[in-house]
């Protein structure tokens, strides 16, 4: 018991705080909490709101690093508070805001609608001609690994916001898609199944899209995922670039496996017992 | 749906500053923006001073003895340290953008490994180029004196 007093410490929090209905601009509130080790800033929050105050307001959800809902500015780095353990990266003071380059709503929760706007702008889904087995699917599509490889690290965006918080052009220019609708527009064009990567396209290739990025790569740098919308968005262009020269042949949606029929392959033979 | 006013933080163009906390990449973006506008100013004002001959001899004198200002030679060099970075920064943004430098996707494997890890040596070899190109400007323009 002693040993676990002796490892608490006395941390200061220092959140911008913003009531919409009070301020004008955001103010900053100190608050002192005892931390012992292993708890999260997300811990750390809501010891705030049960014990000192309860109007603070923030966002969250799963508690695990799944759902993407807790992203904040955590001593100036935009990253998960439910992920980010307090005495891992400070042994005093604790600075939280709210993820710039949205609007606030309120305290720490940011407004992203501008940003999951961009993402249904650029279609996040398989498109197909081939309706009725969309519909109504029969077999599998047939994809390679080396197909799923190519797209599948950025299938792991949990659409937090981080990136885009980090992002310096994101700062400059408002209508800026951001990192993470860019790199979901890759990852769908990139999936064999898909076919709609000409509507695609013309929404990322317009003002303000792909070619805004000139990498400074500070989403791949904060991402909570490790997804790297910075590779993505470097690598679209070069498909774009290559398609724009005719380099490169248009894809064509992978077809559904064929029909089985019945016949089994040679069995293959089991390994033999390591151990006598 | 906006029922409350909500407050607008976007960082703008303090936003490509930070706050000492980023990734070296992101200071060569912000430095890669500036040498470019302070090139083109340059631009700017050498066609104008260059436009001047129109006016005469005596006109075209009188400005290239406003040119032995150090001032102007300050620019100059200047100028020179700016088109050094400029250019050896580009030809990194170009083998990036063409995605040669960056990696294939990868799976994200705790600590991550991103493309910034993967174009590190590019960006190294081309910031020691433009430091190499800049000390061999800098030595002509003062030592030189060309």
């Amino acid at each position: 018991m002693e040993t676990e007093n002796q490892q608490k410490r006395n941390i200061i929090f220092h959140i911008r705080r913003f009531d919409p209905e009070l301020d004008e601009v955001p103010r900053w509130q100190k608050f002192t909490v005892s931390v012992e080790p292993g708890m999260t800033v997300l811990d750390g929050l809501h010891h705030i709101k049960e014990t000192q105050d309860a109007s603070l307001s923030w966002r969250y959800s799963c508690r695990m690093g799944v759902c993407g809902s807790c992203a904040m500015l955590i001593n100036g780095i935009p990253t998960l508070a439910c992920n980010t353990q307090i005495m891992d990266v400070t042994s005093q003071k604790l600075t939280l805001a709210a993820l710039p380059n949205f609007d606030i709503i309120r305290d720490l929760v940011p407004d992203l609608t501008p940003m999951f706007r961009d993402h249904v702008s650029i279609q996040p889904y398989i498109q197909r001609d081939d309706n009725k087995e969309m519909e109504n699917p029969t077999r599998e599509f047939f994809q390679t690994h080396d197909e799923l490889e190519e797209y599948l690290q950025f299938t792991y965006c949990i659409k937090c916001g981080c990136c885009a918080a980090a992002c310096p052009t994101m700062a400059a220019d408002r209508k800026y898609m951001g990192p993470m609708p860019l790199a979901q527009a890759y990852r769908y064009n990139k999936d064999s199944r898909d076919g709609g990567q000409k509507d695609r396209n013309d929404v990322i290739t317009a003002s303000h899209g792909v070619f805004s990025c000139h990498y400074a790569g500070e989403c791949s740098n904060v991402c909570p995922k490790g997804v790297d919308p910075a590779r993505a968005i470097q690598h679209m262009k070069k498909d774009l670039v290559l398609g724009y020269l005719r380099l490169r042949k248009d894809k064509k949606p992978c077809q559904v496996v064929g029909i089985p029929t019945g016949e089994s392959k040679p069995a293959i033979a089991a390994p033999e017992h390591t151990v006598k | 749906m906006k029922d409350k006013r909500s407050y607008d933080n976007h960082l703008g163009i303090v936003g490509w500053l930070g706050g000492g906390r980023w990734g070296i990449e992101r200071y060569l973006y912000t430095l890669h923006r500036v040498t470019g506008v302070g090139i083109l100013l340059f631009f700017i004002i050498h066609i104008f001073e260059s436009s001047l001959r129109i006016l005469g001899r005596e006109t075209w004198d009188a400005v290239m003895e406003v040119m032995t200002n150090p001032i102007f030679k300050a620019g100059e060099i200047l100028v020179f340290a700016a088109f050094a970075f400029h250019a050896l920064n580009g030809i990194r943004l170009i083998f990036i953008e063409l995605g040669l430098a960056v990696g294939k996707a990868e799976d994200p494997i705790y600590p991550y490994r991103s493309s910034i890890n993967t174009q590190r040596s590019l960006m190294i070899v081309t910031m020691i180029l433009s430091a190499l190109l800049m000390i061999a400007g800098g030595y002509d323009l003062i030592f030189l004196g060309h």
